[in-house]
């Protein structure tokens, strides 16, 4: 009896999700929608898509060599684009948030900074006029201007003909600095060594001496799921819109059983010789498949469309996924064993899994969050099938590095099960 | 064949049953009424198992509900005050839910949810959406969907209210046939024609408690006759239950 009932009451939970055309729709359609939205603006350098780049503006109001170095090198770099406006339309352009950031080399910037950089004189200040939304970008662009600017002087003082003259003056202005006596005969000698080096640059017609420059070279590699293995916004993006829809399908579960009570379904089904486990557990069953089916229809688009591949292990994808789906079913049960009427607590719920996926690092990933929030966010269950999906798609990594995230979401499932047992209302007045 | 005994149940500082006690004999209707807050039907649902009693018992048969899934409760059909019904299923389909609740399934099945759709007379309408039903012939369904498992008992908790008189008397001749076919009836109503067309027996309660429990002619007896020569069942449950607003 216990069994035959089960599954009708399964199936009429199918049923019921599958009646609706438009929900059923929406349930599957809007996740893929947000998902590829998200995925469009997260999905990184390595698909051959165009490189992200920072806007930024350059005004060289110095015009000479050392500026012009600055310049050229800033143009050249591949993580900015660069624009060389006025200084009027520059400023307006960051207004507008057309660029993240205006660099303004002010006039006599090469004479300055080539004392400044042998000797103890006025440095020179360069003006970033930055969008206070793009914080983030204005670091990025401090570093790798101070790059650029550290190799254009380097280059120019140590052979190139501003240089020269700037090495002359400062050996000339030596004697009359506030320089200590030690200090100053020390860089006199290496002052002199530098002219000396500049003049045989210069005989040799070599072009110039050694120069400042940054002294590596950087290559980079993307660790993902293997050597060829390209990075895929895509796979990230859908597992948390999937994880969000997933948790929005649970509440859908509840509303359901709080709707059944409304009207008068719930005393049918008490009034019947079912235990309480077989009543709990048929609509598990019957919300764990809906809300895997949402997962996993979008992780089939996501495949189809824009090549999201499981490159770790597809049963350890798929151990998350139906644990994912047990503690999103068991957390529908609790919303309906602490919820009252359909209407309330449908806001209630819906902003606790907005909360839990923001916090579960399903819009934007954990590693931005900071330091106390990522190790408070262990907590949060969405946090653990974010990462098990991640781990499992684009990170490729194997069977055991799904263990962990299944094991802890079904404690999860566990957890709301036992709570759901505790605070059903049973009783049908 | 259902026999209730010293029942008791209150919710909070509330005594919603006190000590309630009555039988329902095979082939019978009990007519249970009372005014709103009597505790009607705290005490349906106590025998339909929705509710756990603090003190009393309910037995089948002889024999005492012991849990949830006790076996015995498979000879209770409810049939609740709500439409309990799912309107984006077809009728056939909510039928199918509610049999195998109580392990019907299969040829038996079949069988039932065609007696039962035949009895209330929704044999044609078995696969449209319930929602397209009008509110008698939900009313009727909603009685069909208590039979499927052939219960020996039927537990009807005001099932005519808000339907029209055609669908009022076809619910009525469907609880004549119940009758007629052994089943025991407890019916909960506060229209007194109702009580007494169908009523075998009549148990009036208020305030928890039972104030009357008799045949109808039992109670006509108590009062004095009207100026058609009978007295009055309405008479006599405002003069056991008093004439004050129960809102």
């Amino acid at each position: 009896m216990g069994l035959t009932a089960f599954l009708a009451l399964v199936r009429k939970d199918l049923q019921l999700f599958f009646s609706d055309r438009r929900s059923v729709i929406l349930t599957f359609a809007v996740p893929i929608a947000i998902a590829s939205f998200f995925g469009s603006i997260f999905r990184g350098s390595g698909d051959n898509a165009e490189p992200a780049t920072i806007p930024i503006a350059i005004v060289d109001r110095d015009g000479s060599a050392i500026s012009k170095a600055i310049v050229s090198g800033i143009h050249a770099d591949k993580s900015l684009a660069t624009s060389m406006p006025a200084l009027d339309e520059a400023r307006a352009a960051v207004q507008r948030g057309d660029v993240a950031v205006a660099v303004i080399v002010p006039p006599g910037f090469g004479d300055t900074a080539g004392r400044a950089f042998l000797s103890q004189g006025d440095k020179p200040q360069v003006d970033l006029l930055f969008d206070p939304s793009r914080g983030a970008e204005l670091a990025m662009v401090r570093g790798v201007l101070t790059g650029h600017v550290m190799e254009a002087v380097g280059k120019e003082v140590f052979g190139g003909a501003q240089g020269r003259a700037i090495v002359d003056e400062t050996l000339k202005q030596l004697d009359s600095s506030a320089l200590p006596a030690g200090t100053r005969d020390t860089l006199r000698t290496l002052l002199q060594s530098v002219q000396q080096l500049n003049q045989q640059s210069g005989q040799t017609g070599g072009g110039g001496g050694p120069a400042i420059a940054v002294p590596f070279r950087v290559k980079e590699d993307a660790v993902t799921g293997g050597a060829n293995t390209q990075y895929n916004g895509y796979a990230h993006s859908f597992a948390g819109m999937g994880i969000q829809f997933l948790l929005f399908a649970a509440i859908e579960l509840a509303m359901g059983i709080l709707i059944e009570r409304q009207l008068g379904i719930w005393k049918r089904f008490r009034s019947a010789p079912l235990s309480r486990f077989t009543l709990l557990a048929a609509r598990g069953a019957s919300g764990t498949i809906i809300t895997l089916l949402t997962l996993l229809v979008s992780f089939a688009f996501a495949m189809i469309v824009f090549g999201v591949k499981i490159h770790g292990s597809v049963i350890g994808f798929l151990a998350i996924a139906v644990a994912c789906s047990i503690m999103a079913a068991t957390f529908g049960l609790l919303v309906a064993a602490l919820g009252k009427t359909a209407a309330a607590t449908r806001r209630v719920a819906t902003f606790a899994v907005l909360i839990m996926v923001m916090l579960g690092g399903a819009w934007v990933p954990s590693f931005i969050f900071p330091a106390w929030l990522q190790r408070i966010t262990v907590v949060i269950p969405a946090r653990w099938a974010v990462d098990g999906l991640d781990a499992m798609t684009w990170r490729g990594l194997g069977l055991d590095a799904a263990i962990t995230p299944t094991l802890v979401l079904l404690g999860f499932a566990v957890l709301f099960g036992v709570l759901t047992v505790v605070k059903f209302r049973w009783e049908e007045a | 064949m259902l026999a209730i005994t010293n029942l008791h149940k209150s919710f909070a500082a509330i005594r919603a049953v006190d000590g309630v006690s009555f039988s329902v004999e095979r082939g019978q209707l009990l007519g249970l009424l009372g005014p709103n807050g009597a505790g009607k039907t705290t005490t349906v649902s106590m025998i339909a198992g929705l509710v756990t009693p603090d003190q009393g018992s309910v037995t089948i048969g002889g024999v005492a509900v012991s849990s949830d899934s006790d076996p015995v409760k498979r000879r209770l059909g409810l049939v609740p005050q709500d439409l309990a019904l799912y309107d984006e299923l077809t009728a056939r389909a909510n039928l199918r839910l509610f049999g195998s609740l109580y392990g019907v399934s299969g040829d038996a099945l079949d069988r039932a949810i065609g007696s039962s759709l035949t009895l209330v007379g929704l044999s044609d309408r078995a696969d449209d959406r319930v929602k397209t039903f009008s509110g008698g012939m939900k009313r009727r369904l909603n009685l069909a969907a208590g039979l499927l498992h052939d219960p020996d008992i039927v537990l009807l908790d005001e099932p005519t209210v808000g339907v029209d008189p055609q669908s009022r008397n076809a619910i009525f001749d469907n609880l004549e046939e119940l009758k007629s076919r052994g089943k025991a009836l407890l019916y909960t109503t506060h229209y007194m024609e109702e009580a007494e067309r169908l009523a075998d027996r009549i148990v009036i309660m208020d305030h928890g408690r039972v104030l009357a429990d008799d045949t109808l002619s039992g109670l006509r007896a108590r009062v004095p006759a009207g100026a058609d020569g009978k007295a009055s069942l309405e008479t006599l449950f405002l003069t056991l239950t008093g004439r004050n607003l129960r809102d």
